[in-house]
């Protein structure tokens, strides 16, 4: 019998997304290697009520266990989930797309001198053992990856693992007794979740045109707005761009930012690194404005330009204003 | 106090990067660089040290790889580093994210620092977990894709965006801190400094000079093992249009979109 422990990240009274996708998955593969999904949550119990917890069960952890510590920083989770890992014999840990999770897992990896794969997109079961498909060389092969160790880390991309309701009823939910390593204590969390920015909504819009580094400034970003305004859409943005304070982190499509799927995502000055793509690749249409014909978005638009965006953008809100005063 | 900095030399990116199919392993031959992203934990690591807060005596560039690795290590040192080290043994070749994680771990524990700094993913293994993996062999706290460092009384106050917007998390040295691309804009070196790069202190060890456990590295012990390769569902390739004439190529989307009800 192997189960797989699932971390499942919380913040503000509700689970993440990727997390209730990584429980799902880890109850799916937990019945085919003949286990359980277990789940582990860290915060204060204030917080994580026996309730909140239990609702992990609808996506098939039987477990919750529910470890106190300070939340939004990866050593302390590390601890907890080492300590239910050597005392439950879990053979895999398995987390959902985002950040903390990354660095949770090569935690783990030190620690319990474990093997990981991360941007995993898919995990399937051979032979009672999990094997872990990983996209490499900007996603133009997949590489099958196995574990030799008695502890295998699965990091998923972000969106990869389908939120299913796969449990009956509540899971049981027992508290982790662990102590915090000494290193642990040593970072503490000032601020979290600051949003810098205006708060803008992107994620109702049927068209999104967003912006990259290769706006070249802030400024850029008013040639965005225009084209949106004529396509009646709104303006979406990469941590590249949104890291250099040029546009809001709630535009942000990405990793560390919103998924979204639009009947038209239109990118201009975007390079389509991977981090960006997992947010916007299930949109429609998908059309790409960059000067580099080797860019990588090109790889996954629909429509590619190869030119400059100074040149192309207020021209095409021109024209699209002219067709629709037509 | 000391900095060390990891560094790697990875494919120029306008070199194809493979798979070797008779090895299963990436092809790492052709045109080598210092990764794009470890300029800007080079940079970080001077700054700290220009900005006196932290009295910095040295900063030293940290690299494990085959001979060639020693370039990256020269761009390094013209970059400011104050000498290096290379973590080269045959052993070492092809291990995994755990194998290097241990091995860079081990390389460090004998320098001591005060604070790694590294780049916040590789050009080239699309990978972010180096950094935490260390930190948990040094037994020191850590924080990735920082994009703000501020020394607050000795300690360091770090801003990075997480999942639900921005964070700011004092750490304590020693540490280990990878730095987003956001964080500074990294110099170029001086021409001086190229020339006299190949003169700087550098240390050549071995896997047996820093303790390291022949069975805990190289391919044969990696605990993650690539095997088969295979391809990503086919999608179709999207059309390209190459602008010269920009009202054409304006008249061409605006036509795309409409077939489409876009606009
Ligand atoms: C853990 C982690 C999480 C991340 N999370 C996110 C995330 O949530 N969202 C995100 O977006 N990124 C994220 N990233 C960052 C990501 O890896 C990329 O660095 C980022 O998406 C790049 O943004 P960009 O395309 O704007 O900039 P660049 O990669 O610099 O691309 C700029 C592009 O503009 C083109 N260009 C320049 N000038 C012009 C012109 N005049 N006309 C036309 N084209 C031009 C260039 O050819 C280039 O392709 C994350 C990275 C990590 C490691």
């Amino acid at each position: 019998m192997t189960n797989i422990l699932v971390y499942a990240l919380h913040y503000e009274g509700a689970f993440n997304k990727n997390s209730l996708g990584a429980v799902s998955e880890a109850a799916r593969l937990a019945a085919e290697i003949g286990g359980e999904a277990h789940a582990l949550v860290l915060g204060s119990k204030a917080e994580l009520t026996d309730e909140l917890c239990g609702t992990l069960g609808t996506y098939g952890a039987t477990t919750v266990h529910r470890a106190e510590g300070p939340e939004g920083l990866s050593q302390p989770v590390v601890d907890a989930m080492a300590k239910v890992i050597s005392d439950g014999g879990h053979g895999y840990a398995l987390f959902g797309g985002g950040l903390l999770g990354f660095e949770i897992g090569a935690g783990l990896v030190a620690r319990l001198d474990a093997g990981v794969t991360m941007e995993v997109t898919a995990v399937n079961a051979r032979d009672g053992k999990l094997v872990a498909e990983r996209p490499i060389l900007q996603d133009s092969s997949i590489s099958d990856v196995e574990y030799r160790s008695s502890v295998g880390v699965i990091i998923g991309r972000l969106n990869a693992f389908e939120i299913v309701e796969r449990g009956s009823g509540a899971a049981a939910v027992v508290d982790v007794d662990y102590e915090l390593s000494e290193w642990s204590t040593k970072a503490t969390m000032v601020q979290r979740g600051e949003q810098r920015g205006a708060d803008v909504n992107i994620e109702d819009a049927d068209i999104l045109i967003a912006g990259g580094r290769g706006l070249g400034k802030a400024e850029g970003f008013e040639a965005l707005e225009a084209l949106a305004g004529s396509l009646g859409g709104a303006v979406a943005a990469t941590r590249a761009v949104v890291d250099a304070g040029w546009y809001s982190y709630s535009a942000q499509i990405g990793q560390t930012g919103k998924t979204v799927a639009p009947k038209l995502y239109l990118a201009a000055g975007i390079s389509g690194a991977i981090q960006h793509k997992v947010g916007m690749q299930s949109s429609e249409n998908i059309v790409a404005i960059n000067k580099d014909s080797n860019a990588p978005i090109f790889e996954f638009s629909d429509l590619g330009i190869v030119g400059d965006l100074n040149k192309i953008v207020p021209k095409l809100t021109e024209a699209v204003k002219a067709k629709k005063g037509s | 106090m000391k900095i060390c900095v990891l560094v790697k030399e990875v494919p120029d990116a306008a070199v194809e990067k493979r798979i070797d199919p008779s090895t299963g392993r990436m092809d790492r031959s052709g045109e080598k660089n210092l990764n794009p992203f470890d300029t800007h934990a080079i940079e970080a690591a001077m700054q700290l040290k220009e900005g006196g807060e932290l009295e910095v005596d040295e900063v030293v560039a940290v690299t494990m790889g085959p001979d060639s690795a020693l370039r990256a290590l020269h761009k390094a040192v013209s970059l400011g580093a104050d000498r290096s080290v290379h973590l080269s043994d045959e052993a070492l070749a092809g291990s995994d994210v755990n194998g290097t994680g241990y091995a860079l771990a081990q390389a460090l524990a004998t320098e001591a620092p005060d604070l790694v700094l590294l780049g916040q993913q590789s050009d080239d293994g699309e990978c972010y977990t180096i950094g935490a993996v260390v930190a948990d062999h040094l037994r020191a706290p850590s924080l990735t894709q920082v994009i703000k460092i501020d020394v607050e009384d000795g300690r360091l106050r770090c801003e990075r965006q997480a999942e639900y917007g921005y964070d700011t998390v004092l750490v304590e040295l020693p540490a280990v801190i990878s730095v987003g691309d956001a964080i500074n804009e990294p110099r170029y070196p001086s021409l001086k400094a190229i020339m006299g790069a190949k003169k700087k202190p550098l240390a050549k060890v071995a896997a047996g000079d820093v303790g390291i456990a022949p069975d805990r590295v190289g391919y044969d012990n990696a605990r993650a093992h690539c095997g088969a390769f295979h391809d990503p569902p086919a999608k179709s390739a999207g059309q390209i249009i190459e602008d010269e004439d920009t009202n054409e190529t304006v008249e061409k989307i605006v036509a795309w979109l409409d077939e489409r009800k876009l606009i």
